[in-house]
């Protein structure tokens, strides 16, 4: 497993990220700061290992796409595309702010690497299937990876897209879902039962496998596997994701969907997740 | 409690709905069959990225002659029209120009978010060709489009359009294949009437053309409405009424300067004829311009009513709510 010799590397990143992202939700005092902490192990394996793109030319035809559903994550796809060379750092301090490029919601025509615009919850795999069934008519090699929500799954047009993806055998597409368990009105399983949700996703004719997300081994190798697995299907990757990860009082800290950090907490966060990185 | 209507009356002769897609051509009318599909296939041999979508809609949008001239570039996307938007963005995004087809009910009323954020918010080059607008279908509001040219109308970006005939669909499909970004067609399918070619029409995008004119009535007119007005004229001229008609195929952008030149020529009776509901179509877009250009002649609307519309035979409902031919005749009388 040449690969697994990276993860020191992508640690570092995953931290950068987090940075980012606590650096930016100061900016505003609030935000969806615990979404972005969770994902950002999945966005260091995406962006500094599996995708291929050229920081210099965001919109290079042969680029992988990634299609960010779930806008209001816009806060943590900041945070990698700054790591990632794509926004510069400097315009961190803009996030939410008036004439930023980096808006509470992630739109297309805002941000450089921003492909959509999310945030009206359920949009992105529906996209994502013309994409791929447009890449596989210019006989493109790219990918289309897609993040969505769990509590996107309670929308009848996922699965819609997740169906029809199937149909159309589209192993050009890798989506991952963010299983942290947490939506607005509360624990996602709770307002909607959505599970066996493997079992369910590999019935609609998917490759699936679900993973700790949290873990930067397991979101490589599930990488790996889904740009590599022979059988012509969709891929997804269910990510099982802890909200607040790596700030362990943010980790704690109950309806954490959209936090409110008092001023004095952002640099103990970061504090925290500097500690973090060094035990 | 629930409240039904009364059973209709024993003994009467009554027309029958027929099919959910009626002919909208009057019996012996010189018609086309699917003018949109053979134009589009004619349009794709020159335009590779062209490409076809429907959500199980294809025959029934004359798409159906698409696919199977070009089976590799048309996509089934299930009974599912907030994938067929979502997707038709895709495939935009990737370059290709998808002609996505369905009823104008599921365009505008189930699938409206898909479009507004996927499609109009991103300017994606997605054309959305949709069959039953207004009232042309006798299966009640579920198939009933009466606010569809409201909805889009109201969406940034978005370039809306209403043809009349065979005769402006041929023309039209090439016309706004060329223009980039997104547009809502209202579709006539099937057989379709054929009826501005004698009077040496040529669709402009954004052009309103005078068809006809006249000294006592100018009938500003869209879709099907317009070959209403025509037929009307004549009745009209029996009675000694001198009418103009002015077509407005596409509803936005508005062409303001035709409109105000026409209805700014004094002594004439200005009249909004469309197969639509009063609110938010052709004609409050006329009388708010109207007045905010300081033009003020009298004005009158011929529409359908804000009100869910019955089932039925489609001339029975076209002569309820004052849009057949004799119907439109009468108010314009009625009015002088």
């Amino acid at each position: 497993m040449e690969t697994l010799t990276n993860t020191p590397k992508l640690a570092d990143r995953a931290y950068n990220i987090r940075r980012n992202a606590l650096r930016m939700g100061e900016v505003q005092g609030q935000g969806y700061i615990a979404q972005a902490l969770d994902i950002s192990d999945v966005l260091a394996v995406a962006y500094f290992h599996a995708m291929r793109y050229r920081p210099e030319d965001p919109s290079w035809e042969e680029r992988d796409r990634f299609l960010l559903s779930n806008g209001h994550y816009a806060i943590a796809l900041y945070a990698a595309l700054i790591e990632a060379g794509i926004v510069p750092e400097e315009e961190l301090e803009t996030y939410g702010s008036d004439e930023s490029r980096l808006p509470m919601s992630g739109m297309a025509s805002y941000t450089p690497g921003m492909e959509m615009s999310g945030g009206s919850l359920g949009l992105g795999l529906s996209i994502a299937v013309g994409m791929g069934l447009g890449l596989k008519r210019k006989k493109s090699e790219a990918r289309v990876y897609t993040l969505f929500s769990d509590g996107e799954l309670d929308e009848g047009s996922v699965w819609e897209a997740i169906q029809s993806a199937g149909h159309y055998k589209l192993d050009n597409l890798i989506g991952i879902v963010d299983v942290n368990n947490q939506q607005a009105d509360g624990p996602s399983t709770q307002v909607m039962a959505f599970e066996p949700l493997v079992e369910k996703l590999q019935a609609f004719g998917w490759f699936v496998q679900r993973i700790d997300g949290n873990d930067l081994d397991a979101v490589l190798t599930a990488f790996d596997a889904a740009k590599s697995h022979p059988e012509p299907k969709p891929r997804m990757i269910v990510a099982d994701t802890l909200m607040g990860k790596g700030v362990p009082f943010l980790e704690q800290r109950e309806k954490n969907h959209f936090l409110r950090v008092e001023q004095h907490e952002w640099q103990l966060a970061l504090a925290a997740l500097e500690a973090g990185r060094q035990a | 409690m629930k409240t039904v209507r009364s059973a209709p009356q024993p003994g009467k002769p009554r027309l029958t709905t027929s099919a959910m897609i009626a002919s909208i051509a009057a019996e012996g009318q010189k018609t086309k069959p699917a003018p949109f599909g053979h134009a589009l296939v004619e349009l794709a041999r020159s335009r590779p990225d062209v490409v076809g979508m429907t959500a199980d809609l294809g025959k029934y949008t004359d798409l159906h002659i698409f696919a199977k001239e070009f089976p590799d570039r048309y996509y089934q996307m299930g009974m599912a029209e907030q994938l067929l938007f979502g997707a038709a963005s895709g495939l935009a995004a990737e370059g290709f120009m998808p002609f996505a087809t369905t009823y104008a009910v599921f365009a505008s009323r189930r699938a409206y978010d898909f479009i507004h954020q996927t499609i109009a918010e991103e300017d994606r080059n997605v054309k959305i060709v949709c069959a039953l607008p207004g009232l042309t279908s006798g299966y009640g509001p579920s198939h009933q489009a009466a606010e569809d040219l409201a909805l889009f109308r109201a969406m940034p970006n978005m370039t809306v359009i209403d043809p009349c005939d065979a005769h402006e669909i041929e023309q039209l499909v090439p016309a706004i294949a060329a223009h980039h970004g997104p547009v809502y067609m209202r579709l006539l399918r099937g057989q379709v009437p054929v009826v501005l070619d004698e009077y040496d029409y040529k669709f402009e995008l954004g052009k309103a053309k005078l068809i006809r004119d006249g000294k006592d009535v100018l009938i500003i007119s869209s879709g099907i409405m317009t070959m209403r007005a025509l037929e009307a004229v004549q009745v009209l001229k029996n009675d000694g009424v001198d009418a103009a008609v002015l077509h407005v195929p596409t509803i936005k952008p508005l062409d303001a300067e035709t409109i105000l030149r026409e209805a700014g020529k004094s002594g004439r009776l200005v009249i909004v004829a469309e197969n639509h509901t009063t609110i938010g179509g052709l004609g409050e877009a006329v009388a708010a311009l109207l007045m905010r250009s300081g033009v003020h002649p009298p004005f009158r609307q011929i529409a359908l009513p804000d009100k869910f519309l019955d089932a039925g035979a489609l001339p029975t409902l076209h002569d309820r709510y004052g849009i057949s031919t004799a119907e439109v005749a009468r108010q314009i009388k009625q009015w002088l």
